[in-house]
């Protein structure tokens, strides 16, 4: 039988305020235990929530920026359950009425022919305070809660259930990475747990459309984890379901080491939250200025970026892509770009995406630690431009700047790595090449085209690689056909 | 609606409140006593009102992001029944 995947995501992404959403704590990573966490967080009794405008003016950024519907009338809900690390004993959360409804994100999966684009709903996202940190090892069979995390403020971002692989999962997943740091409102880091990924995966026999029941995957932390626990994950139960099982609603957990995903609790004693409206905090209010003046502090977004050097500069739609990677890449590339004097969008995205990503990559680097500024690299494209440079020597400038630094001017200068341009030089070369090699010379004029490669490999050697290439092919071939 | 026996031992447990037979018995009935209250509101015809998410007819007033709280670990940990490590312990709980 064919069988088709169903995967949604829901995102937890951590706000970038400075204090929780409803103390005046601080939420910096990586203090001592409970330092950060005031009588609010503790839940100490008669303590209210007051409620952080930096939260409320991030989830407007993001409404924004996906095109939402932003509720103008939002309001907070109860979430009830009990766990030593919600000392309230519920989450304040958003149900009814959350800011953000509506909303797309369109993504580019795969590349090469490969590639296509995808749009993703989103169904809602909406504010919520995060909970502490158990620690369940080693205090003598008691368990130690942190509540430094408790009142953290996050975006939880729920999509539709529109992604069809674990590679549309992912690449969804890494649009959408993109676009909150890019808007600025969640750092991204992964490691410490601002941008944690639920994937509720089902499958069903193609061509059905209710769905299966799903299975819902808690916290991935890294996007190679998140595509093999959603692979491992559709296997098993395609699987399952061929034996002959059922599959059951239940909520797993992705083990690195092994590979594999294993239920955590199986949602047979399902969690009943019994929301409300909490009484103690009234409803929010967005007014239009407040919308208007959030809108005209957004930047130009990834999707918009790439419609513009698609259209401008003729970019393909996957270097567009790749170039707005991240905000600082995009910005980086539109320096350059404007350090140019006969600005050539085609030949700066070669360099960033070739041989700056490269050595990036090798150094397990982005962007904001390359060694190389715009202004440097564009120093080094114009000497490409105005024909100082052949590709060849442009990259040996390019390795002396990345491991020395200083200017494309001075390093070619220092290293003698002007091109050769003079014909008059070539061709002084040439003759003595063409002397030295009278075999190869004598083989390009009974028709052997091969011996004029080997001709010019002999005229480039000789000039230590600096000859202009172009030039060396055209007037050799003019003194061999002479 | 009216509720069961087992459904008000179920809000019992998901409340964490342990309730003996007896006053399962008894809370049914209160409880069901409220649900008839709240069928009675019911039966008004609301049609083209907005519902209200609070009862106070206004809205929040929002405050400045800016970390306002100092540090006040020494004082909260004096009064937890048992802390280490800058953690405060309780009874181990997995799922």
């Amino acid at each position: 039988m064919q069988w088709e995947t169903v995967i949604g995501l829901e995102v937890h992404t951590q706000l970038t305020t400075q204090s929780k959403i409803f103390s005046g704590a601080s939420i910096a990573f990586g203090a001592a235990p409970n330092t950060q966490a005031c009588q609010v967080d503790i839940a100490l009794p008669g303590v209210l929530p007051v409620l952080n405008k930096g939260a409320v003016e991030r989830g407007i950024r993001f409404g924004l920026a996906i095109g939402a519907k932003l509720n103008r009338i939002n309001s907070f809900d109860r979430k009830n359950y009990f766990y030593p690390d919600l000392p309230k004993g519920y989450q304040i959360s958003q149900f009814a009425l959350p800011i953000v409804e509506g909303g797309e994100l369109t993504v580019q999966v795969g590349s090469g022919n490969e590639l296509y684009e995808k749009t993703i709903h989103i169904t809602r996202a909406h504010l919520e305070e995060d909970a502490g940190k158990s620690l369940h090892e080693d205090f003598h069979g008691m368990t130690g809660i942190d509540l430094n995390r408790a009142g953290t403020p996050l975006l939880e971002i729920v999509s539709e259930p529109d992604m069809r692989s674990a590679k549309e999962a992912v690449a969804y997943a890494k649009a959408l990475h993109t676009l909150v740091t890019w808007i600025g409102i969640c750092d991204g880091n992964m490691q410490e747990g601002s941008f944690r990924v639920d994937a509720n995966v089902s499958v069903r026999p193609v061509g059905q459309n209710e769905f299966g029941t799903r299975r819902e995957i808690k916290n991935l932390n890294s996007f190679r984890f998140m595509e093999q626990a959603i692979n491992y994950e559709i296997r098993w139960q395609i699987e399952q379901i061929e034996d002959g099982h059922k599959i059951q609603q239940a909520t797993v957990l992705f083990d690195p080491d092994t590979g594999e995903t294993r239920a955590m609790r199986s949602k047979e004693d399902a969690h009943d939250y019994r929301y409300f409206p909490d009484p103690d905090l009234l409803p929010v209010k967005l007014d239009e200025d407040w919308i208007e003046q959030v809108r005209g502090g957004l930047p130009e977004l990834p999707q918009q970026k790439q419609a513009r050097y698609q259209a401008d500069w003729h970019l393909s739609p996957y270097d567009a892509a790749t170039l707005t990677g991240s905000r600082a890449l995009a910005e980086y590339f539109e320096a350059v770009i404007a350090g140019l004097a006969k600005p050539d969008a085609k030949l700066v995205a070669n360099w960033v995406m070739g041989d700056l990503s490269a050595t990036l990559n090798k150094e397990n680097q982005d962007i904001a630690a390359s060694r190389i500024s715009a202004a440097q690299l564009a120093g080094l494209l114009a000497r490409i431009q105005d024909g100082t440079l052949s590709g060849k020597l442009a990259k040996q400038v390019f390795e002396a700047m990345w491991t020395e630094g200083g200017e494309a001017d001075a390093i070619i200068e220092a290293k003698g790595l002007k091109q050769v341009s003079d014909s008059g030089a070539i061709e002084k070369i040439i003759d003595e090449v063409m002397a030295a090699n009278a075999k190869s010379v004598d083989e390009f004029r009974s028709g052997k085209e091969k011996a004029f490669n080997a001709l010019v490999g002999q005229v480039m050697k000789a000039s230590k690689g600096k000859a202009n290439p172009q030039q060396v092919n055209d007037l050799l071939r003019q003194k061999l056909n002479a | 609606m009216s509720l069961s026996t087992e459904d008000v031992a179920r809000i019992a447990k998901l409340a964490r409140i342990r309730v003996t037979q007896d006053e399962i018995v008894a809370y049914q009935s209160q409880l069901n006593g409220i649900f008839g209250l709240i069928e009675a509101m019911q039966a008004v015809d609301t049609a083209g009102i907005e519902p209200m998410s609070h009862a106070q007819d206004l809205f929040q007033r929002l405050r400045a992001d800016e970390v306002t709280e100092p540090d006040r670990k020494a004082a909260f940990q004096a009064i937890a029944p048992q802390t280490e490590n800058g953690l405060y312990l309780v009874p181990k709980v997995i799922e």
